[in-house]
Formats: C-alpha cells, structure tokens, sequence
C-alpha cells in the first residue's frame, strides 16, 4: 500500500478542522497502524505482558480487594454503582474518543436494554411481564439494546461532530417521552419495579459482594475489550475514519458501514451497562434515561477524559463520590453547581479530563522519568 | 528514589489514605433520622418546605426525643425514584440512621417502601408522598404513612360538586399515577351519586401548551375537573382566562394550593371560588392550626405565607415519629419492636385533624373541602367549608366494592354516560 | 419537480388532505382553533430558535445553553417589569440581559476556541448547569408569570374560531415582524452581508479586513438577546420555572434540526411543522403528541440529513 508519496489531499470539506498537517499525519499514521496490525500477531502473547507496568497490577489488587476492606455501603453504592455507570460511558468513550461521534444517546440503548429485561423477564408488573427464564431475558433484552443502537447509528451515520449531539440528544429525548406516555409496553411514569439478579450458584447476586464482583468482571472485560479493539483494523480503521472519513472512503473503506458497526458495539457495551443498572436499582422507569441522566454520561466521559478507556471509569467514580458526598460539603442544595462547575471547569482547563491532568501532573513531577509524550491517543 | 519521583509516590499514597479512611464510618452518639425530601428540581420548593415542617416538629420538641438528642440527617433528591433509593440507602448504610422520613413525590415512596423491604431493622416513615401504591398493594411492614394519601384527599369533593348543581364534569388532568389516585377519589362518590363524567383528557406530564385541550372542551360540561399541579396548573389557569373561558373550574389537591396561589404575577380573578379538597388548608378555625400557622410564620422568614401542603404533611409525620420516640423512651432495641408498637397506637391531634393510622400502616384522617377566596390583604387563600373526617384508603366504599374498582387509571373509574 | 419530489409530496400530502377533510368536516371550530394555536405557538418556537440557528449558522457553536439564555431574559425581565410597570420595559430588557450575556460568553470563553467545535459544545452544556442552579438559587422554585398590558390581554372575536386568545395573535404578529427583520438585517445591511460571507468563508472574511471578532460578538449577542426577548414573550403566554430552559432548549434543536442549521427561512419552516405536529397531536392524540415531534425529525432527517433547507457546507 503507498503510504506517504503522495502530496497533502485537495482541501477537505469545507469546515473540516484537520489541518493540512494533521491529516496528512493521520494518514501516514493511520496506514502504518493498519500494516503494523495486518502484520502483527493478534496474540503476542510477550508483547502483552509485556505492556503491564506496576500500577495495572496495583489498581487491579485495589479493586479486587476493595470489597473486603470497604463497608458494604461503599462497595455497593460507590464501587459497584459507579463501575457499571462506568461501563455506559466506556461505550460513549469508545464511539466519541475512538470513533469521533460524541453520542447522547447510549443512555438510551441502556435504559431500553433495561426496560426489555424487566418487560421480558420477571417484574412487579404481572400484566406487562413475560416472566421468561433471566438467562434468555438478558439475551433478547442485550440483542434488542444493540439492534437499537446500530438502528441510531443508522439514523446519525450522515451526520457529523456536533449535528450527531443534537440527533442522538433528540431521539434520546423521543425515547424518554415514548416509555412515559405508554402503558401497554413501557408502564408509563410508574416503570417496573422488583427487578433483581437472579440467585445462582447459591449466591443473591444482589447481594454487595457478589454483585460487585460480576460488575467488575464485566467491567474488567469491557475495558480489556475496547483496549483490544482499537489495535484490530477494524478500531484502527474507525480512528482513521474518525480522523479524516473522506481519505478512508477513497481508500475504499464502508465509512456507513464502520460507523454503524462502531454504535452497535458501543450499544452492546451500553446494553452490558443497562442491565446492571437495572439490577442495582431494581427498577426502571423513565427518570433513569431522561436528559439529565444522558448527559450524565456525557459528563462522566469527559471528566475521565476520552482519550483512554480507563477515563469513563475515574469519571464515574468521580461523579458517584461527588453525588453522594458533594452534599455533606456543599449547601445540600447547591451540588448541581458544584458538578457543572467541575464540568465546566475540567472543559475549559483540561479538555483531556482527569486524564489529561494526570498527564500533565506526570510531566511536572517528572523529571528523570522517560517522557511519555502528552496526550497519547491510541495505545 | 529521586525526589520527583518521592513526591508523586507520597502524594498518591496520601490521597489513597485519604479516600479509604473515608469509607469506615464512625461511632455516634445522638440519635440520627434521616430526612428525604426533593431539594432539586421541579419539585425544589414544596422539598424545601418539606424540611421546614420536619425541623419545626423538632424544634416543639427543643431537638430531643426518648431522651436523646435528635440529628437530622438530611439528603436530597430531584423527585426521580432512583435517586430517592440512592439518597434513603445513603442516609441507612453509610450515614446508618435507624429510623428514615421521607420521601416528598409519589413514585419515590413507592421505590423506598420497596427499599424498606431489604432493611428490616430500620424504620421508615413517609413524608409526603402520596401513592396508593405505597402501602396499599404489596405493603412493608416498617413503612408507616400518617398522612393520607392522594385517593383519600377528594374524597367528599364530589358530594360537594354535585351539591353546587355540576352534574357534569370533563377532566382535565397530567398523565401519571398521582391524578390517577385523585380523580379515583373524586369519582368514588361523585359517580356512585349520579355525577358523571363526561371524557377524560389526560395530558403529558409537562405539558406547557394547553390551547388545544381548552379547544376541546365541550359545551354541555358543566363545570371543568382540573388536577394538574405547579407550573401546569398556572399555565392552565391563566391560558383558559385567555382563551375566553368561562366554566366554573373544581381543583385536585395540588391546583389551588399554596404553591400555585402564590405564583409570582398578577392575581386572576377567575380562580376565586374553585372548589378544591386536601388534607389541610390555609384557613382551618380551631386553635391547633392557627398556633402551627404562628409557629411556622415565626420560625421561617424566608418561607411560604402560610405553610404548604408538604410543611404540614412532613410535621405530623416527624411529630408522630418523635412522639413515638417519647412514648418508648428512646427504645430501639430488639429491631424496633416496641417502637413500631408505639408508632401504631398514635392517635394525636394534629394542626389539621386527628392523626392516627389502620391496619396497613396508612393514614386515617380529614378531608377538607375548600375555595378560594381573598383575603382581605388581597391575597389569594383556601377558605374551609367543609370538613370530612375518618377518611380510610377504601374511599368511603365498602371494602369489597373498593376492591373491585382496584387502583386508579386511565380508565378506572369510568362513568360516561 | 422530479419524480421523486413528486412523490414525496403524495406520500406525506395525501394523509395530511385526507386528514384534514376530515377534520374540519367532524369539528370546524376545533380544527381551525388548533391550526391557529399552532400558528401561533410556531412563532414562539421560531422567535427562540432563530436565535440558535443563526449562531449555529456563523460561528459553528452549537450553543446547548441558549435554553438558559432564555431564561435568564425572562427572569431579568420579570424583575423590570415588576420594577417599573412595563411590560415593554420588560421584553427590551430580557433582551439586553441575555445579549450581554451572550456577549460575554462568546468574548469570555468561545473567542479562545475557535474551531472545537465539541469542546465549544461541552462548554455550554457546563454552563447551562451552571446557569440553571444559579438562576435557581436567585429565584428560587417559584412560578413567575407576566402581566401584559392590557390591549393585548384576554381574547378577540374572529372568524370561524370565536374567542382566541389576544396573545397569542400578539405573538404571531410580533415573530412575523422579527423574522421579517431578520431576514432584511442579513440580506440588505452591511453587516448582515458580512455575516453572510463569514458563513460562507470565514477565512476570506478576515483576509478582507473585516474584524472577524467583532462580527462574532455582535452575532452571538444578537443571538442571544433573540432569545431573551422570546423568554419574556414566551413566559407571558406560558410562564417561567425552572426546566424551562430544558424544554425551550429542547424545541429549538428539533425546529434547527428540521429546519436546516444556520438558516432563518428554515428555521421558521421547521417552527411551523414543529408547533402544528404539537398542537394538533394534543388535540387529537394526545397521548403520544410529545412524540410526534421527534418522529417528524427523525423521518426529516432520514430524507435530508442537513435539514430541510440545511446549507450543504
């Protein structure tokens, strides 16, 4: 494949923000990643173990062993909660820092994989409730969450950067209104209620402990999932698209074709997120996906920081200890505040998130350690 | 190691330790309640009020109850049921009160009296929620309501529309459980009298624009049923002045209550004289109002005129909760056993009625019929003129009829025709 | 028209006639009231999403906190109005109150961003939280509501209709007025040729030696102060809360979204078929008329992802 003979592409789209530089860089850059790939052995089993450093295992004993030294309040509440909250914006992660369509709508696709779980598995609503065993529940709910997903992937796909904020904010908002005003399938304002994991194995799966442990794993596994991803060519084909779609549709790559496969993969890992959340609350209803709750992922993304897949899980546990907690500091009515002016903050100063400012907290302190480099977008 | 690096290892360790010391609670020496009430959102200010009630209730009490000092604990919730459960397991697990009042909205005392349910060891009293749901189908059996609830609240305001000669009635009201109740409550006797009602417009909760609905409206109707509350309620009232309409208007609890009346504009003349029923109102004649009104006048600069339906309603279920307390001497022991006794055998008298409850742990109590007035500063208030006492959760119905009817829809009850 | 236009204009004309035959053979009264009401909440609609359409067209800034914009007009001018007794005091001062705001955002805050597009976007998602808490926290939770003057309070006899709301036939007139100047402020004045070519080619814009910056600023405070004037206008016929912002934010993204971003024609094509959907939806299917409005720009956006008369830029 020619790689960087040829001269800077003809000027791009109007409004296109790569400069002449950037995308001529993206474009060497993105067909070496996709050789390099093509090339490398997916299981390089030495290149993996390779790559972990001390403060993976460090943060990896933290969390295992978090249950056993925190209150079950902490583990359940804080822990498990922000974990799953955490896995919804590792898909928004994925789709807006990877895929470069910043998307209000996974929230969505979680709550309607939510609703399908209560609607086709066991609830306090007898007369909605099909009472199907949970194992083929989940199944149908986790398949129509991602169906749904791909379907606004579909509808979003023509769209770009900020026109794809107001389209998925939009249908998420017609959505909400959609599960309020129904009674036959969505039972309206009052949603379901007694929605619980099932006992198996002799477990209460909602019980602290355990229900922590399968948040983690599914967590665990998303996060190892997207991290793998975006080194197959299919991740680095959508950064490339995301970097400059025109050059990658001219180099004969499906642009709709990627990009809705990157929402429905985004939608999977939201439908995983929409189930445990369904689990903790033991409810649903249509509080949980309205427009506060949307771009409460939206937040939680940015806050972490969007470049790394481990960002969307600081975000959120950021913003579960600033729910629970801002209002034991702050006057109790005033928290709103606090998180948008955290928000706000974190956009003007360090668009990167918390991520980026451990970075940068990382140059300073550094000294004689080996340079890094900032703002490292696709290990 | 280099110093840089030193540094950044401390500091990392430091906020480590600080993040896990966070998580071990501490030994207390008061006795803590939770409080929950809506401090976000639209329903911002009845919470706000909520909490005066409660911390009035106290404050007669000089902050002590069976003996020890009392300490609210108060958390917030923006009336969405999934963050009233996150704030209530807040307040039990991590703050660990032993005994929880709250919340303000309906659908959030549903979810915390299924809450309740996973702590048996704790005991949980409404604020002012008023669901049927929440103790009717499926109860707990340590979730108490002093108050009564929404279906409760109309009762004999049928009885009264009838009286004013409106045989026929058109509904106009938001779309969720909370009318459903009211307008069950309204229609168990109305209808069972001869009152009918002659269709149903049930719009979207948040509904702005009510141009269309008041197009609709037929001729033949008599008088409206409006149960619509906050900012919809205004809207609707001002909207059908505007629109030239001229149909006597009869109000659900939350219509013409004080939160409505005192929205910040010019009075409308065209609400005086909606009928309307509710637990309380602002002109009740006995000595126990007027000293609550006082009371809450003297200790509150920055609330409402006059205390609101959620003042009044978190008062008595603090008051019943700290005099319960009184009664046991401060008895917690042995999962709560003799105070929960206590809690069922209170029976005192409130600002608004005697407060006692039945066998589901639901409120039994008075239903005032109210209209509104002007005072003679120009104000708008709810002036009394009736008073329905003994009101139970079967509406007046005998039990089997009650049962029948089941809770309140859409389209339960109907009477068209 | 092509085959295709032509059958477009069938598939979506043909059920809306049929419909309306309907209609207005089974209640005259009721169809011609609720096609005036969605006349008239139409202009509402346009009045507010003029505003954003014409800083999305400029400047790019998808501006998610110009719902708050609007309420801090209305509140502003709910103060003056009760301060002085004028409601036209009240509507100039929203007005003011929100262009100044606008004005300082944009030299505040977007000016250093020019060209992040997303971060510009997260910007005013922040500040919109931050805005709403604020205003919450000044005015509390309260209903306010407007006392227009008399002569265009309570309701006038017309045709067909009988009684309709005075008002709103204000309301009507007066967006008809503003977006009729609007529209002659960007075709025939100086700086509105200037922001025309800014839309068009920001680079030669500047290389022309015009100040970019300024026309920026002056954009986005008209902008903003569009919406200010629609907070006091709209909260007189529909009165100010908290959540308003959200709802009027809301109504403005799908009337842009359908209209096409960045014009004012579309934007007033998009604020008809919004506010008709709306109110025929509540008047005859009232239950699901919420979601009528997203279906319609769903279904829009499915023909013409730019809008119906969205510039392909």
């Amino acid at each position: 494949m020619n790689s960087s003979s040829s001269a800077s592409p003809a000027a791009g789209p109007r409004g296109t923000q790569a400069s002449p530089m950037a995308r001529a860089s993206a474009r060497t850059l993105t067909e070496a990643r996709i050789e390099r790939s093509r090339t490398a052995n997916p299981t390089d089993w030495r290149a993996i173990f390779g790559a972990i450093r001390l403060r993976h295992l460090l943060v990896l004993v933290f969390v295992i062993a978090y249950p056993f030294v925190a209150t079950p309040f902490f583990t359940f509440q804080i822990g498990a909660q922000s974990l799953a909250l955490g896995l919804i914006a590792l898909s928004l992660t994925f789709l807006g820092g990877y895929g470069g369509m910043v998307s209000l709508a996974q929230m969505t696709v979680a709550g309607l994989a939510a609703y399908a779980l209560a609607i086709f598995g066991s609830s306090s609503n007898l007369a909605i409730s099909l009472g199907w065993p949970w194992w083929l529940a989940l199944i149908v709910a986790l398949a129509l969450a991602t169906l749904l997903a791909a379907g606004i992937g579909w509808l979003s796909v023509r769209t770009e950067g900020i026109y794809t904020i107001m389209i998925t904010l939009a249908v998420g908002v017609a959505f909400f209104y959609l599960a309020q005003q129904n009674y036959t399938v969505f039972n309206g304002f009052q949603g379901f209620s007694k929605i619980a994991p099932p006992v198996l194995f002799g477990l209460d799966w909602h019980d602290p402990v355990p229900y922590y442990f399968l948040v983690l794993a599914c967590s665990l596994a998303g996060y190892f999932f997207v991290k793998h991803l975006v080194r197959t060519p299919f991740g680095v084909a959508l950064q490339g698209i995301r970097d400059n779609p025109r050059r990658m549709q001219a180099l004969g790559f499906d642009v709709t074709a990627h990009r809705v496969a990157a929402y429905a993969v985004a939608g999977f890992l939201a439908a995983v997120g929409g189930v445990l959340m369904v689990w903790y609350n033991g409810r649903i209803s249509p509080g949980t996906i309205g427009t506060g709750a949307m771009i409460n992922i939206l937040i939680i993304a940015v806050l972490g920081g969007m470049k790394h897949p481990i960002g969307a899980f600081v975000g959120a546990i950021v913003f579960t200890l600033l729910q629970n907690f801002a209002i034991d500091l702050v006057d109790r009515e005033r928290f709103n505040l606090v998180i948008g002016g955290v928000f706000l903050a974190i956009v003007l100063f360090s668009p990167d998130g918390l991520l980026g400012l451990w970075q940068h907290l990382r140059n300073r302190l550094a000294g004689p350690f080996t340079h890094r480099g900032s703002g490292r977008i696709h290990r | 190691m280099s110093r840089g690096k030193r540094q950044f290892v401390r500091s990392i360790v430091a906020a480590a330790a600080v993040m896990a010391v966070a998580g071990f609670a501490q030994a207390q020496e008061v006795l803590k309640i939770g409080l929950l009430a809506s401090l976000e959102g639209p329903f911002a200010a009845p919470g706000q009020d909520g909490m005066r009630g409660a911390d009035l209730a106290l404050k007669e009490k000089n902050g002590m109850a069976g003996g020890k000092k009392i300490e609210f604990v108060k958390v917030s919730s923006d009336a969405t049921p999934d963050k009233a459960v996150n704030s209530t397991r807040k307040a039990v697990e991590q703050d660990k009160v032993q005994i929880m009042i709250g919340p303000l909205s309906g659908d959030e005392g549903i979810a915390v009296k299924n809450y309740a349910k996973t702590q048996p060891g704790v005991t949980f009293v409404n604020g002012s929620s008023g669901a049927q749901g929440a103790t009717l189908g499926d109860p707990a059996p340590n979730f108490y309501r002093f108050n009564t609830e929404g279906a409760q609240w109309m009762v004999g305001l049928g009885e009264h529309a009838l009286g004013k000669g409106y045989k026929k009635v058109y509904l106009i009201a938001e779309d969720y459980g909370f009318p459903y109740s009211q307008v069950q409550g309204f229609m168990a006797s109305y209808c069972a009298k001869g009152g009918k009602v002659i269709d149903k417009a049930w719009v979207p909760l948040g509904t702005k624009d009510y141009a269309s609905v008041i197009a609709k409206v037929p001729k033949d109707a008599d008088a409206l049923l409006v149960v619509l509350g906050g900012s919809d309620a205004v809207n609707f009232l001002t909207q059908y002045e505007q629109a030239g309409g001229d149909k006597p208007m009869i109000g659900g609890s939350i219509t013409v209550d004080q939160t409505v009346l005192n929205f910040k504009g010019k009075r409308r003349e065209s609400l005086l004289g909606t009928a309307s029923a509710g637990p309380m109102a602002d002109s009740i004649d006995t000595p126990e109002w007027k000293k609550f009104v006082a009371d809450y006048k003297a200790n509150f600069k920055d609330g409402f005129p006059s205390p609101s339906l959620f003042a009044y309603l978190y008062y008595i279920n603090t008051k019943a909760t700290l005099d319960a307390l009184d009664a046991v001497k401060g008895d917690l022991s042995n999962n709560q056993k003799a105070y929960r006794e206590a809690l069922q055998k209170t029976d005192f008298k409130g600002p608004a009625g005697e407060v006692k409850i039945d066998a589901n742990r639901n409120g039994v109590g008075t239903t005032y019929i109210t209209e509104v007035a002007k005072a003679p500063d120009g104000s708008f208030y709810n002036k009394v003129v009736k008073t329905v006492p003994n009101i139970t959760q079967t509406l007046g119905l005998p039990e089997a009829d009650f049962k029948k009817m089941g809770l309140g829809t859409r389209d339960v009850p109907d009477c068209r025709t | 028209m092509s085959r295709k236009a032509w059958g477009l204009w069938l598939l979506f004309g043909l059920p809306i006639a049929v419909f309306v035959v309907w209609a207005i053979w089974d209640n005259y009264s009721l169809f011609f009231k609720t096609f005036l009401n969605g006349l008239t909440l139409a202009s509402l609609y346009f009045l507010v999403a003029s505003g954003f359409t014409l800083v999305f067209g400029l400047m790019r800034n998808v501006n998610l906190a110009h719902g708050s914009l609007y309420l801090v007009g209305a509140y502003v001018g709910w103060v003056v109005g009760e301060q002085t007794g004028s409601w036209v005091l009240a509507v100039i001062a929203g007005f003011l109150a929100a262009a100044a705001l606008g004005l300082l955002m944009q030299v505040l805050v977007f000016r250093h961003m020019q060209g992040q597009d997303l971060r510009q976007t997260l910007v005013t998602i922040g500040l919109s939280i931050v805005l709403a808490d604020l205003m919450l926290w000044i005015w509390g939770a309260e209903i306010y509501t407007f006392d227009p003057p008399a002569w265009i309070y309570g309701s006038t006899t017309l045709p067909l209709v009988n009684k309709f709301p005075t008002y709103r036939l204000f309301v009507l007139l007066a967006s008809i007025v503003i977006g009729v100047g609007l529209w002659l402020m960007l075709a025939r004045t100086r700086i509105g040729m200037m922001i025309r070519a800014g839309v068009d080619d920001r680079a030669m814009l500047a290389a022309s030696g015009v100040n970019v910056q300024r026309v920026f600023a002056l954009t986005f405070a008209i902008g903003a102060g569009l919406a200010g004037l629609a907070g006091v206008v709209g909260g007189t016929a529909l009165s100010i809360s908290p959540g308003e912002d959200t709802r009027y934010l809301l109504a403005s993204l799908v009337v842009v979204i359908v209209g096409g971003m960045g014009s004012v024609v579309g934007a007033a094509i998009g604020a008809l078929l919004i506010g008709l959907a709306e109110q025929f939806g509540l008047a005859y299917a009232p239950t699901y008329s919420v979601v009528f409005t997203f279906v319609i720009m769903v279904v829009a956006l499915a023909f013409k992802p730019r809008g119906l008369m969205g510039k392909n830029t």
